[in-house]
């Protein structure tokens, strides 16, 4: 017995120890090392830890840890205090912001966009969808893929005699509210019986988790319809149809479709970034288009924390969008990018 | 202090300091103190985490009081839930995992337990063992790669033609639904009977067996009527801790269940359950009324749990009977 | 031979040879899996994978060194936590405990075996992340060692209680003490058991993500001492198979077999710590 517990100490020891050795940096960390924690949005996640990263090796002493739990995880996370700043796809309400302690400001980062993607056995080319389609769709109104409303957006393709399986996301997301968004604007009826929020009660479909398992069904179900963001489709080679846009003319997305989108609702910007660029006008324009944002808050106690956020949202907004077009992120239009500059200076 | 005087000692209290503080350094007392620190500190998380659940949940308990129990809605837009659906789902996966996996597992534990050579037996519960290593991740997209297609092509349409006419195994199947999930959570907690059980069955005496064996009995029978009653107990514990690990399993479950807040009778169709919905949405869910009606469904899990443990040991304590390892 | 032993003789093969099937089966799942972990992930294993820090998408080369220490981190803290307080709190319930608080505490521990991991997460966030106002591995310790408790206590009294009343009586016919009967006797008798039950508590809580969302949050970087946010195998698998790069699903795969792997080398250490303790006391 006493043999045992000694060994098991001496491994436990040894274990700690070599763990700790371990666990300490590579090097000494820097006296005036700056360490932010932050927490957020899923979509925008490969940009972000790519700026990160490059932030971190321009200037080696800031580490910021971003960690994609969720836009509301973000949200949620930044009221609380235990992130440093937040990242979210969805813009907070006022209901929310009105339970900070301190001021939260937004700062959108990227665009990107919602796409529609199915898998029908014999069609191959890409589909137009209508507004009222896809809302109807969604909302189990169209049943089948030869209803006369998809039929009529698309002549000359044969639509098979039968019905959708419509595939959602089951976990809470900034992609959901994005599409959502855009079905209220598109369908009234949307609008007041399911609303849009980042998570919704679908009147039908499956729940896929994450855009893995929207597609992951869609590829697997024949005759199903999902969505999924813009840069999930590019990376995996999913087919994704045309959407409709306000002007009436069906747009594939793209990254210039998705700055156009942005650039004609920089006009009306409000103060605080906080706007929907779904169903924007212009004739280019993709209507499935949203910001992301980073919520900063407006008082930051610790001024080596404070100058390290203020100068990467700098570094961001001149050289950082540089990185976007690499990994399928819409730049930010010129300007909404001067007039974050400007706000930068109310992070105090 | 010799054994006599020891036993003499405990006979005759005397209400004195002294007796008091000789009592405190006699090895059992204190044994008997720490170990009863460490069994009530148990009660105590259990107790401090129910706490957090009731008062995180405020808000839909006023609001809905006990309509949440039966109400099938959940609309997040409109502030209206209700979590009957994920009831059902929860304990259906949870029993076809168990009907899975029970004759399976007490199968595996008995030929590992009685048949097999020691060595290779040891090897092979070492690798069923790690079974349990797995992260549910893991399990979730194996479930997806798979499960759903193995159930959607060729499991789905085997039990239609042949138990078609039960309600069990009609419609339409995607491939995700309850029998997928049923199926990968039986996977998950079967690693937890075999180890258990054969390591029960492993430590019942060798007169059980030799007594039946002696009486004319087949090997079958010798184990299936001399042994495994003998280890009931612990066969039986290891079946609880199966069902709770069913009951709370939650990414991988998510992932290969369809997610789909409706009741059905049939095990083909998608469904939800309670730890699959508070993982979907608890990082997302902003609102008050939303965040504490999940976590007011963490509660109503704890509640199924209660139940389904009180029935379990009431049908265990109705037959229960003589001859073997009482609990 | 009358044909009543002939059916009986007849059902002890198949019966048997059912068994045998079952083994198959369970063995066959876990050969599936670790091929799909192997041939799928097999090729992110590097020097540098178990070297490097992660790097961002689309730039190779990068690692989960630290996610590997992260996690041996985590389930060490689990374990110091977990395994004492329901092993001890077993002994309790099997040699001390009267009827009705055994009871109690039996069922109690089975009720948190049935919490979903999220929701024991979210608990310890509640009452770790929420007052210190940061992540840190300590919060995703205690989580996973409120996990532990409930199993390490069924099988610590299973095993105790499985122990030969013959053996009880004999140590205290030669006059031992009850504790000294406890710590000498039986629980060395029931060790094997014991021992089974904290592999797989150990197993099962180094693969637990949920758990750990929001309390050891996770880190891009190395995370030095206890006081931070830890990355850990079972976060990093979750974030880089739902991300849309296929060599970040490559290393997904990758980081299962490792994790598989350290617990594997967990098992196979204890055991023999266990075993030649065995044949040395058995001198």
């Amino acid at each position: 017995m006493i043999r045992a517990i000694s060994g098991f100490a001496v491994g436990a020891i040894l274990l700690l120890s070599a763990v700790g050795m371990m666990a300490a940096p590579r090097h000494a960390l820097p006296a005036d090392t700056v360490l932010l924690n932050a927490a957020g949005a899923t979509f925008p996640y490969p940009i972000y830890s790519k700026w990160f990263d490059v932030y971190h090796q321009k200037f080696p002493n800031v580490q910021i840890n971003y960690q994609s739990i969720g836009s509301g995880g973000g949200i949620r996370q930044v009221l609380a205090g235990t992130v440093d700043f937040g990242a979210s796809d969805g813009p907070m309400t006022d209901q929310m912001l009105g339970q900070a302690k301190v001021k939260i400001l937004h700062f959108p980062t990227v665009l990107g966009a919602d796409v529609p993607t199915y898998n029908i056995p014999g069609v191959t080319g890409e589909l137009n969808f209508t507004q009222n389609a896809l809302a109807d769709i969604f909302l189990g109104k169209v049943t089948k893929w030869n209803d006369p409303q998809m039929a009529k957006a698309n002549p000359g393709v044969n639509m098979p005699n039968k019905d959708i399986v419509v595939i959602h996301r089951s976990d809470g997301s900034g992609t959901t509210y994005i599409w959502v968004d855009f079905l209220s604007k598109a369908s009234q009826e949307w609008s007041t019986k399911v609303g849009k929020a980042t998570s919704v009660n679908w009147p039908v479909g499956l729940g896929g988790k994450g855009n893995e398992g929207v597609s992951g069904l869609v590829q697997q179900t024949p005759y199903a319809l999902g969505y999924v963001e813009l840069i999930y489709a590019i990376q995996n080679h999913i087919p994704y149809g045309k959407v409709q846009n306000s002007s009436g003319k069906y747009i594939k997305a793209d990254l210039a479709g998705v700055t156009a989108a942005a650039a004609s609702a920089a006009n009306n910007m409000p103060e605080d970034f906080r706007v929907s660029i779904t169903n924007a006008p212009g004739a280019t324009s993709y209507p499935i288009s949203s910001f992301t944002w980073l919520l900063i808050p407006s008082k930051i106690a610790d001024p080596a924390k404070r100058d390290a956020i203020k100068g990467f949202l700098k570094w961001m907004l001149t050289d950082g969008q540089n990185y976007n077009e690499g990994l399928a992120y819409a730049r930010l239009p010129k300007a909404v990018a001067a007039r974050e500059m400007k706000a930068i200076a109310l992070i105090q | 202090m010799d054994a006599i005087s020891q036993v003499a000692q405990q006979r005759s209290p005397q209400r004195s300091p002294t007796v008091f503080f000789r009592r405190l350094a006699d090895g059992d007392a204190i044994a008997h103190f720490i170990t009863l620190v460490f069994a009530a500190s148990i009660l105590l998380i259990t107790s401090l985490l129910v706490y957090e659940l009731w008062i995180n949940s405020k808000l839909p308990r006023h609001q809905f009081g006990w309509h949440f129990l039966v109400t099938s809605v959940w609309d997040p837009v409109f502030g209206n839930f209700g979590a009957l659906p994920f009831i059902y789902g929860t304990v259906i996966t949870s029993a076809v995992a168990l009907i899975i996996a029970v004759p399976l597992g007490l199968g595996a534990a008995i030929f590992l337990a009685e048949l097999a050579p020691r060595g290779v037996s040891n090897i092979l519960t070492f690798l069923i063992e790690l079974l349990a290593a797995v992260p549910s991740v893991i399990y979730g997209l194996l479930g997806i790669f798979i499960v759903v297609p193995l159930v959607r092509d060729y499991v789905a349409p085997a039990l239609k033609a042949s138990l078609g006419f039960l309600p069990l195994f009609q419609g339409p199947c995607y491939g995700v639904g309850f029998l997928t999930a049923g199926i990968v959570l039986a996977v998950m907690v079967i690693p937890f009977i075999i180890s258990v059980s054969r390591e029960v069955l492993l430590s019942v005496p060798a007169d059980q067996r030799e007594a039946a064996l002696s009486l004319g009995a087949t090997r079958w029978e010798a184990t299936w009527k001399a042994v495994v009653p003998f280890a009931r107990t612990g066969i039986l514990g290891s079946v609880f801790l199966a069902m709770a690990r069913a009951l709370g399993e939650t990414m991988a479950v998510t992932m290969v269940i369809g997610n789909d807040p409706k009741i059905s009778a049939s095990l083909l169709a998608p469904g939800y359950s309670i730890a699959a919905v508070i993982a979907n949405e608890f990082t997302e869910a902003t609102g008050d009324l939303y965040l504490q009606s999940l976590i007011e469904l963490g509660l109503v899990l704890f509640l199924l749990t209660f139940i389904l443990n009180g029935m379990a040991r009431i049908l265990i304590v109705a037959t229960e009977t003589k001859g073997m390892a009482q609990e | 031979m009358n044909s009543s032993l002939r059916w009986r003789k007849f059902v002890n093969v198949v019966m048997l040879g059912l068994t045998a099937v079952c083994v198959t089966v369970a063995v066959s799942a876990l050969l599936i899996i670790l091929g799909y972990l192997v041939i799928h992930g097999a090729e992110s294993l590097s020097w540098n994978f178990f070297t490097q820090l992660p790097k961002p998408v689309g730039e190779t080369g990068g690692g989960m060194a630290n996610a590997i220490v992260g996690s041996a981190k985590l389930v060490l803290l689990a374990s110091m936590i977990g395994i004492p307080i329901g092993c001890i709190g077993g002994v309790y319930v099997a040699e001390y405990g009267g009827k009705m608080f055994s009871f109690v505490i039996r069922y109690t521990a089975d009720l948190l075996n049935g919490v979903p991991s999220i929701v024991i997460g979210i608990f310890a966030y509640t009452i770790i992340v929420l007052p210190m106002h940061h992540f840190s591995t300590i919060a995703g310790g205690f989580a996973l060692g409120i996990m532990m408790i409930p199993i390490a206590v069924r099988t610590t009294e299973s095993f105790l209680r499985a122990v030969p009343r013959s053996l009880r009586e004999a140590s205290v016919a030669l006059g031992a003490s009850k504790w000294k009967t406890i710590v000498k006797v039986i629980i060395p008798a029931a060790m094997g058991g014991i021992m089974t039950g904290i592999m797989l508590n150990i197993a099962r809580v180094a693969g637990e993500t949920a758990p750990l969302l929001f309390t050891a949050f996770s880190n891009r970087y190395w995370s030095p001492g206890w006081n931070q946010p830890a990355a850990s195998l079972p976060v990093m698998i979750y974030t880089y198979a739902i991300a849309p790069y296929e060599d970040w699903h490559r290393q997904a795969w990758a980081a299962g077999l490792v994790l598989l792997a350290m617990v594997l080398l967990t098992n196979i250490l204890a055991r023999l710590i266990l075993y030649s303790r065995r044949a040395s006391a058995s001198r």
